[in-house]
């Protein structure tokens, strides 16, 4: 009895423990975020206040100066068509692949996995002449399709690792089945797997969707003006004439919004997504 | 009528052959055994006539038509997994009708179908559910009346009974003998159980590292195994085999001499236990497995020979007990020293010189 007493004690002693860990952790990873959407209500000169402020009356007068300076709107724009596009196309192309080397398996396939991997550790700099070069003699600079396809394409090795490994789950005898049953490659492919992987495509397309959007290197690179994304609109705040904190900030704070909305509705997906096959 | 042929097929997995030139006539209506130990290659020569292998050599002729180079989705065949293979994402009903509504049958059709096909499987009330909602048993009868919804030209069954526990994998088998005797389909049936095969073929092929080692009906094998390796495999308990140089004292009792370096073979059933001044043969009890309605006792003989003798009679004997040996040689299979049958002995029971087929 005694023992069945004193064990709720040490467990709520470790509970607190790690409850304040937990928060302290939280804290640290959020602070620069909460940060960011204060001073993105703050005036220029209230931004760089030394004490920093804590009290003061919100201002939108950011968010109307960043519309008005930089067009939020056409690089949201920018944002939405490139890492959409980009999403499905890469999931057009990985699908397929995945597919292939999950049922069709060769004694290359581990080998052609790895090498697609491979390509990730390249830091994407050491490519950044031949593909701006590349961009440039399309003319494609500044234009939506070139980071559409750039993007597709650094985004294409994840997708079909993380098909592959989704596809992998599904029992081959159940497409055998259907092949048995009289089903195309296409109704095979449709009305079999599609809608037994439909979570793992949706939390590859979700987790692509984000790194499309937030992607910065080539979107500061091969566009500008026409073509940036939201990511090129906050680099924008951070120019040779000085930091615009207050403006970064709220330019930052609307350029994250959506995404951060988005991810958070579907971060049961997204989260599946990471950890797929880590756990069965 | 020749129906499914299987003419010189060969399979591959790499450097390693797995099917090495099988010849192999079905005809309309049969029902055939593909049974082997595991690694036999039965799984794959059934998925070589499925078509999701793809044959390395031979071709494979069905009705009259090449199917060889066919995709699988042609071959008007069905298949019944042994992980049971449903749509986990459609009801029993959809499962069962996904074949029809492929082929674009008419909508009251399917319907007539596959409530028939639920009729005769007892499905009747399941057919809303999911395939996780379902028993093991019942997934079978699913898997199962997925094929029959279709009446396809051949059913083939991969080892479909082995997932489930004993008293259903029994109940099971006589269903699929009493449906294929109520629909007259062609069957080929992987297992590598030995009762199922005895129990529902009306052939048997016993296979061997991707050769076929005999076909014949089910008390053809049993009765004269065409060597060592099928007395050994059909049968339980297996047949004894005893090097002929352990059991001197049967020289010279057969009707042939046995081969120098050769073998006795005895069905455990050919051996009766007399006491201990009786019979050919002296030996001690090692075990004794009393299972009801027969006893199977296992003998050590003083020149180290181990038996198994089956009898239908409760038995007094006990472990440790020195028993005589009765050995009918007349019933008595001989093998060269290659596991070749030399002679097979007469069939308990009947008469000799009765026609063997």
């Amino acid at each position: 009895m005694s023992k069945a007493k004193a064990l709720p004690a040490k467990f709520s002693a470790a509970l607190l423990v790690r409850t304040v860990v937990a928060w302290l952790v939280t804290l640290v990873l959020f602070f620069p975020l909460g940060w960011l959407i204060l001073t993105a209500f703050k005036t220029e000169l209230q931004a760089i206040e030394v004490p920093p402020l804590f009290i003061w009356t919100p201002t939108l007068e950011n968010f109307h100066e960043v519309q008005e300076r930089s067009d939020y709107l056409l690089y949201a724009k920018n944002s939405l068509v490139t890492s959409v596009v980009s999403t499905l196309l890469g999931l057009a192309i990985a699908a397929p692949a995945a597919y292939s080397m999950a049922f069709f398996r060769t004694k290359r396939t581990r080998d052609i996995l790895l090498w697609m991997l491979s390509t990730k550790m390249m830091p994407a700099v050491g490519a950044l002449v031949p593909i701006y070069v590349l961009a440039q003699k399309a003319e494609l600079l500044d234009t939506q399709l070139a980071l559409i396809i750039v993007f597709t394409l650094s985004n294409l090795p994840i997708m079909v690792w993380m098909l592959y490994s989704h596809f992998k789950d599904i029992p081959h005898e159940i497409l055998e089945a259907a092949r048995m049953d009289g089903a195309t490659l296409w109704q095979e492919f449709y009305r079999v797997l599609l809608p037994l992987a439909v979570g793992g495509l949706a939390s590859c397309g979700l987790l692509c969707l984000v790194l499309s959007w937030n992607e910065a290197f080539w979107s500061l690179n091969l566009s500008a003006a026409k073509a940036g994304t939201l990511a090129a609109l906050i680099a924008s705040y951070s120019s040779p004439e000085g930091l615009f904190w207050a403006k970064l900030s709220a330019a930052s704070f609307m350029a994250i919004g959506p995404i951060v909305v988005f991810g958070w509705f579907s971060q049961k997906q997204l989260v599946q997504g990471l950890t797929f096959g880590a756990v069965k | 009528m020749t129906f499914l042929q299987l003419n010189h097929i060969e399979k591959n997995f790499g450097p390693v052959k797995v099917i090495k030139g099988i010849d192999l006539v079905i005809e309309k209506g049969e029902f055939v055994v593909f049974v082997g130990p595991s690694g036999c290659g039965k799984s794959t020569l059934l998925r070589l006539i499925a078509g999701l292998e793809a044959v390395d050599g031979g071709n494979i002729h069905l009705d009259g038509q090449d199917i060889t180079a066919l995709p699988s989705s042609k071959r008007d065949l069905a298949m019944v997994f042994q992980s049971y293979a449903l749509y986990p994402h459609m009801s029993v009903y959809d499962n069962m009708s996904f074949a029809l509504t492929l082929a674009k049958v008419d909508k009251a059709e399917i319907d007539e179908k596959v409530k028939h096909a639920a009729k005769i499987l007892n499905l009747e009330p399941y057919l809303d559910r999911q395939p996780k909602d379902l028993s093991g048993g019942q997934r079978q009868r699913v898997a199962i009346g997925r094929a029959i919804v279709r009446a396809p030209k051949v059913f083939l069954f991969d080892e479909p009974l082995s997932n489930l526990d004993a008293a259903l994998r029994g109940q099971t088998r006589v269903e699929i003998a009493k449906l294929h005797r109520d629909l007259g389909a062609t069957t080929v049936y992987v297992t590598h159980d030995q009762v199922e095969a005895m129990t529902l073929a009306d052939r048997v092929v016993v296979l061997r590292d991707g050769k076929i080692e005999q076909v014949g009906t089910p008390l053809e094998l049993y009765d004269k195994p065409a060597n060592q390796f099928v007395a050994q495999f059909i049968g339980t308990p297996q047949m004894n085999v005893l090097a002929a140089s352990a059991v001197p004292q049967l020289a010279g009792a057969f009707a042939v001499p046995v081969p120098v370096g050769g073998f006795v073979g005895l069905r455990p059933e050919s051996i009766v236990l007399k006491d201990k001044s009786g019979g050919q043969l002296r030996g001690k009890v090692e075990l004794v497995e009393a299972l009801g309605a027969e006893t199977l006792i296992y003998v050590m003989s003083e020149q180290g020979a181990q038996l198994v003798a089956r009898q239908n009679a409760r038995t007094p004997v006990k472990v440790g007990d020195t028993v005589g040996v009765e050995i009918d040689t007349a019933t008595a299979h001989l093998f060269d020293a290659q596991g070749r049958v030399a002679y097979t002995g007469a069939i308990a029971g009947l008469s000799a010189g009765s026609p063997g087929a």
